[in-house]
């Protein structure tokens, strides 16, 4: 009886040590002060029917990017708590926390940096922009708009879920290698908790990658030709095609692991006929093209910024569309760099190789193309440029790392060194989240009418460079020392620790970085009446989601804007085109919270997969599929703003 | 300049959401290709147990590829009747489709059996593992598939052949051929593949 | 007040850098850099792969990033003087040398890479007309067995072979894969449960090196480590004798009492041992053993 109304779950799963109980109080304590903040100032309704169930692709947006921010703030704890770790932990000292839970939480850190803080602030930003970029007012499909945004966040629970009930996460590292991760070798929840926080999440991802494909492919205005997009949303294109190519991949292997462990079937066992070499080409078939998922809208991110500010057309768009191309392309045939050491032979190995390095050219196109572009421009130094230049600086010796790892001979002794962890913190870091910080400043003011304090903004910019560099210059060093990744402890005599404090410190300097891009926030919301945009031009911009107000009205455009060339907004400026008045009614989707419901119900569904309970697992698939019914069968998802309410929406605007 | 009135709009919307409908079936043979690829390599892994071409009986596979391949040719017809507005002959076709996949899937689902009956477990090896996981996950969809059915005859019979149930039976269409499609290729590796060592 | 803010600005950062370099400098004072420091034939090859890479790619680095701040500063706002096309987005030229440059460097990178990756393949026996020791060495949790089988002797994380004398690691694991590594005389291999891999080594001079497992494997991970010992070939013959003269047998049952998982485990010494064993540890997880039953634990729904 017991089993079947909770299934395995005892009160050994409720929290019992200290860092459980800590995430519990801590998860607790902020759910109160919101609840208490949301019932005190009466935004329940508000919060629901404006936010929580809106369809509007802003709306969603910047969900995506709060709940990235939050994210966010858990993955640095969790890097702090690493580098403490090691910081501590020489010689006769263990340092503060178990070999365990040390691997708990750099698996929690790199399966949240990646699927929850960058991939959350990319579909935040693809959400906000892409739909203005291209002149449109919705994406293809609303509703699955809403339902990924939904899943990611649940994806994002499951995840934090572990601290309440369950008390463990995966041990096993951000990709959860085989047969580590198998029953054999981690009986517990950890690795349950693991696979349905990134399937489901990853379901999410693919809906989201889904509608960017179909949204950017036949929803543009008329006369914007495919080579007439901007740099942004070509990206954001190729990306979300690389989305919908490798994340059925993902799904699929993980499913299977999670069969190996729930049914007792023998994909990736040691043993019974197990292939475990098996998951970890499938796992990089997915894990390479998905860096190059977060990186490729990064550099369109940078395209926009360095033009923008160059006040100057962007250098070779052909160029930078095949580059562009290119690494998208080239992303599927390198994922055996991943595991040179596996034994796959000299020429496979060396095939491999060379095919990373040939990513190295395109990518080296774009650089040239962004000098190029500020070759012969009037540059302007806000924010964004700065993030720029810090991506120059950083990425350039990110790069040289990468295709010094792409060399096997190399390989062999860089691989699951610090060397290795220093270079992809150098490409996310310095190449997807710089991009993203400069996106966020460049765009700000579209999404909230007003700009970020400049001043704030650079010194937040300097602590992460040079804290970047102080974190991870060390682990570069420590890499050619010969200091191996994940350590929970090392020899006193291998005199390491010095470096570890100092990457310690350097990680401290970012933290003060970010925590300036807080108080950056708050105060340019203090100060929004002397930074407000009017004109929603700010930066003298060249793209469409300049050519509306800030904040863009719901329907974004009144009338929808014809495209003649590329840079349509310069054009229109440049010949002195206004806003044009010739309204008509336009269909808007309506809100909905069928996507949480239904998110909630898979949410249910994982759950009781983790801890074996029949019944809710029925009650989480029945529910998800009447959800499903409900929604595919309503034809009243849709309301029309009439031209004449539209005149009068857009008159009020510019009285304002 | 984009014309709003009522018919494009239509239009364009139905044309997204079949584009976008293509895009997801070609999510789902990624998954399947990844199947099957774990079904190439685990083939062989019997792990000291049969072989495919020891455990699997060929005639019945070969019914049950007849039986789908009918399947697809009466789901066809159906979603011509439907789109003609033929209400009666849509639910004559469609009914018959359903009774085809059922048949197909009490099969497979006897085969399953049978194998499980004479100790031959998912759990006993990789390729058995492989081998239930690639065919049960087709088995699993064509149950969706006939689950779609049901409820598209009864939408249909509530609301009758509108625009919009129109458009989600064309997509059931689809999803039903895609099946077919996948299962040919199952067929032909798993079964005929089998036999043929 | 402005004067000294603009003053400021250009000491400040010679300062940081001068601080910066000088912090290094202390930091690294007295370090073994092992991958840069190579003891073995590999490792020296590796290295110098590495060198010569980067070496490669700071040609063409180095310039961009120059260029970028050169020009970054010149084309800034303030500066009326600089040229001002903002139309000027295409050039045949620089088409060219945007995409030969780099594919330049690639094309010789990859020639190098080619090379280098048969030089210093892990299966390729190493021969300087010497005789190769073969050492067979298993991954378990969380220590390192290597077992002789020329000279039926087995140990536990320490490893001793004659210096300039090729030696063959078989790899395989009784446990989570692991990844095995003694930097200073090359890289690094997987070790796999069920399977074998290969890696050739050889060291030139005498010493003690330190190897470590390098792939996280579970929570003994970070005290899997092991001491590579190169000797002369008469001190290696030597120990063997007094291994042989000193040492317990390695039976199956004291080898699946050693397989049990343990951290930080000491160094052991075992003569003779159980012959078969590396096979029989392999062969157990490619077919059933006698009454094993399939079934394994989970479904309870």
């Amino acid at each position: 009886m017991q089993h079947f109304l909770i299934g395995n779950l005892t009160t050994d799963a409720l929290p019992h040590q200290w860092f459980t109980l800590g995430g519990t109080c801590f998860i607790l304590l902020m759910s109160v002060v919101v609840v208490l903040f949301l019932t005190y100032t009466k935004r329940w309704k508000w919060l629901w029917t404006e936010w929580l169930t809106s369809t509007d692709p802003k709306r969603i947006g910047i969900m995506y990017i709060i709940m990235a921010s939050l994210m966010l703030f858990r993955g640095a704890l969790d890097a702090v708590m690493i580098w403490l770790q090691q910081a501590l932990s020489s010689g006769a000292s263990y340092g503060y926390l178990d070999p365990s839970h040390f691997q708990q939480i750099f698996t929690a850190h790199g399966d949240i940096m990646i699927f929850f803080v960058t991939m959350g602030f990319l579909f935040g930003l693809l959400n906000f922009i892409v739909p203005l970029q291209i002149g449109t007012r919705d994406l293809a499909f609303p509703f699955l708009n809403s339902l990924g945004f939904w899943l990611y966040v649940a994806g994002a629970v499951f995840i934090n879920l572990f601290f309440v009930i369950g008390g463990d996460f995966a041990a096993t590292g951000w990709l959860a290698l085989p047969p580590l991760s198998e029953l054999a070798f981690n009986p517990g929840t950890g690795v349950d908790y693991w696979i349905w926080s990134l399937q489901i999440s990853g379901l999410g991802t693919m809906l989201g990658g889904i509608n960017f494909l179909v949204t950017i492919i036949k929803m543009r205005a008329p006369g914007m030709t495919l080579f007439r997009m901007p740099m942004f949303t070509w990206t954001a294109l190729l990306s979300s095609s690389l989305v919908v190519a490798i994340f059925p991949i993902l799904a699929a292997t993980i499913a299977l692991l999670w069969l190996d462990r729930f049914f007792g079937m023998h994909f990736f066992t040691a043993g019974f006929g197990g292939n475990m070499m098996m998951y970890v080409n499938l796992i990089w078939t997915w894990g390479h093209p998905e860096v190059y998922v977060l990186i490729i809208p990064g550099f369109g991110i940078y395209s926009e910024v360095v033009s923008t500010f160059s006040q100057k057309k962007l250098f070779g768009y052909y160029s930078m569309v095949a580059a562009a191309f290119g690494i998208t392309g080239i992303a599927f045939v390198v994922w055996l760099h991943h595991f040179f050491t596996m034994g796959a032979g000299a020429d496979v190995n060396a095939f491999f190789g060379i095919m990373t390095m040939i990513i190295g050219i395109p990518t080296a196109v774009q650089i040239f193309n962004w000098l190029l572009t500020m070759f012969r421009g009037r540059i302007i130094f806000k924010t964004p440029m700065f993030w720029f230049l810090g991506f120059i600086s950083t990425f350039t010796f990110g790069g040289i790392a990468g295709l010094l790892l792409a060399s096997p001979a190399a390989d062999f002794q860089l691989h699951n060194t610090l060397f290795l962890v220093a270079h992809f913190h150098t490409m996310v870091i310095g190449g997807a989240l710089f991009g993203i910080f400069a996106g966020i400043t460049y765009w700000f003011p579209k999404v909230t009418g007003f700009r970020l304090n400049e001043r704030l903004g650079k010194y937040a910019f300097w602590c992460w460079l040079v804290g970047f560099f102080t974190a991870f210059t060390p682990l570069y060093l420590l890499g050619l020392m010969g200091a191996t990744r994940r350590l929970d402890h090392y020899d006193a005599g291998t005199g390491w620790q010095p470096l570890f404090i100092t990457a310690l410190i350097g990680i401290c300097i970012i933290g003060i970085g970010a925590l300036l891009q807080v108080l950056q926030i708050f105060v340019s919301f203090k100060q929004r009446k002397e930074n407000r945009d009017l004109t929603g031009d700010p930066w003298n911009g060249r793209t469409l989601e300049w050519a509306t107000s800030s904040p863009p009205p719901h329907y974004n455009f009144a009338v929808i804007p014809t495209v003649e060339s590329r840079d349509a907004f310069w054009n229109m400026k440049q010949k002195g085109l206004t806003k044009p008045k010739n309204y008509q009614d336009i269909t808007m989707s309506k809100n909905t919270g069928l996507g949480i419901y239904l998110s909630g119900f898979i949410f249910l569904l994982g759950f009781a997969f983790v801890w074996h309970i029949l019944w809710l697992g029925i009650l989480g698939f029945a529910g998800a599929i009447i959800c499903v019914i409900i929604r595919a069968y309503d034809d009243d998802t849709e309301y029309v703003i009439t031209a004449s309410e539209l005149r009068q929406l857009e008159e009020k605007e510019t009285l304002h | 300049m984009a014309d709003n009135n009522i018919q494009p709009v239509e239009h364009e919307h139905n044309d997204r959401v079949i584009f976008g409908f293509w895009v997801y079936l070609m999510t789902d043979l990624t998954m399947f290709a990844v199947l099957f690829a774990v079904y190439a390599v685990l083939r062989n892994n019997t792990f000291g147990g049969p072989t495919a071409g020891e455990l699997l009986k060929l005639p019945q596979a070969l019914a049950e590829t007849l039986i789908l391949l009918t399947s697809s040719f009466t789901c066809g017809l159906a979603v011509l009747a439907a789109n003609a507005g033929s209400k009666k002959q849509a639910y004559l076709w469609f009914g018959i489709t359903f009774l085809l996949g059922a048949t197909f899937l009490g099969l497979e689902l006897r085969e399953f059996s049978h194998l499980l009956a004479d100790g031959q477990s998912f759990r006993n090896s990789g390729f058995l593992s492989a081998f239930f996981t690639l065919v049960g996950t087709h088995g699993l969809h064509i149950t969706v598939g006939l689950f779609w059915i049901a409820v598209s005859m009864v939408m249909m019979h509530v609301r009758g052949l509108t625009a919009s149930i129109k458009s989600k039976l064309v997509r059931l269409g689809l999803f039903w051929h895609f099946l077919d499609i996948v299962w040919i290729f199952i067929f032909t590796i798993v079964y005929l593949m089998g036999a043929a060592r | 007040m402005k004067q000294i803010s603009k003053k400021l600005k250009i000491i400040l950062p010679i300062l940081l850098v001068a601080a910066t370099i000088i912090t290094i400098s202390l930091l690294l004072r007295g370090h073994n850099f092992q991958l840069l420091n190579p003891q073995g034939i590999i490792a020296h090859q590796e290295r110098s792969t590495m060198f010569t890479a980067v070496l490669l790619m700071l040609t063409l680095a180095v310039p961009l990033l120059v260029a970028t701040f050169v020009i970054a500063y010149k084309y800034r706002a303030t500066n009326e003087q600089a040229d001002y096309q903002p139309e000027w987005d295409h050039n045949l030229e620089w088409e060219f040398i945007r995409w030969g440059l780099p594919a330049a460097i690639v094309v010789l990178l990859g020639i190098l890479t080619w090379n280098t990756s048969h030089a210093v393949d892990p299966y390729k026996k190493i021969d300087p007309g010497t005789k190769t020791l073969t050492i067979q060495v298993v991954a378990l949790q969380w220590k390192w067995l290597f077992i002789y089988p020329g000279q039926n002797i087995a140990t536990v994380n320490f490893v001793e072979f004659p210096q300039n004398t090729p030696v063959n690691f078989q790899l395989t694991a009784d446990a989570p894969m692991s990844s095995f590594w003694i930097p200073q005389l090359g890289g690094q291999m997987y070790a796999m449960p069920g399977m074998v891999t290969q890696l050739n080594l050889m060291a030139d001079s005498a010493g003690e090196y330190a190897g470590t497992a390098a792939e996280i494997n579970g929570a003994g991970f970070a005290g899997m480590k092991f001491t590579a010992k190169s000797v002369s070939s008469d001190d290696f013959n030597s120990w063997l004798n007094s291994m042989q003269a000193t040492s317990s047998e390695l039976t199956l049952a004291g080898y699946n009492d050693l397989a049990k998982p343990s951290e930080y485990n000491p160094q052991a010494f075992f003569a003779p041992v159980e012959p078969n064993l590396y096979n029989e540890v392999i062969m157990k997880f490619m077919a059933p053993e006698a009454g094993q039953d399939a079934d394994m634990p989970g479904m309870h729904m």
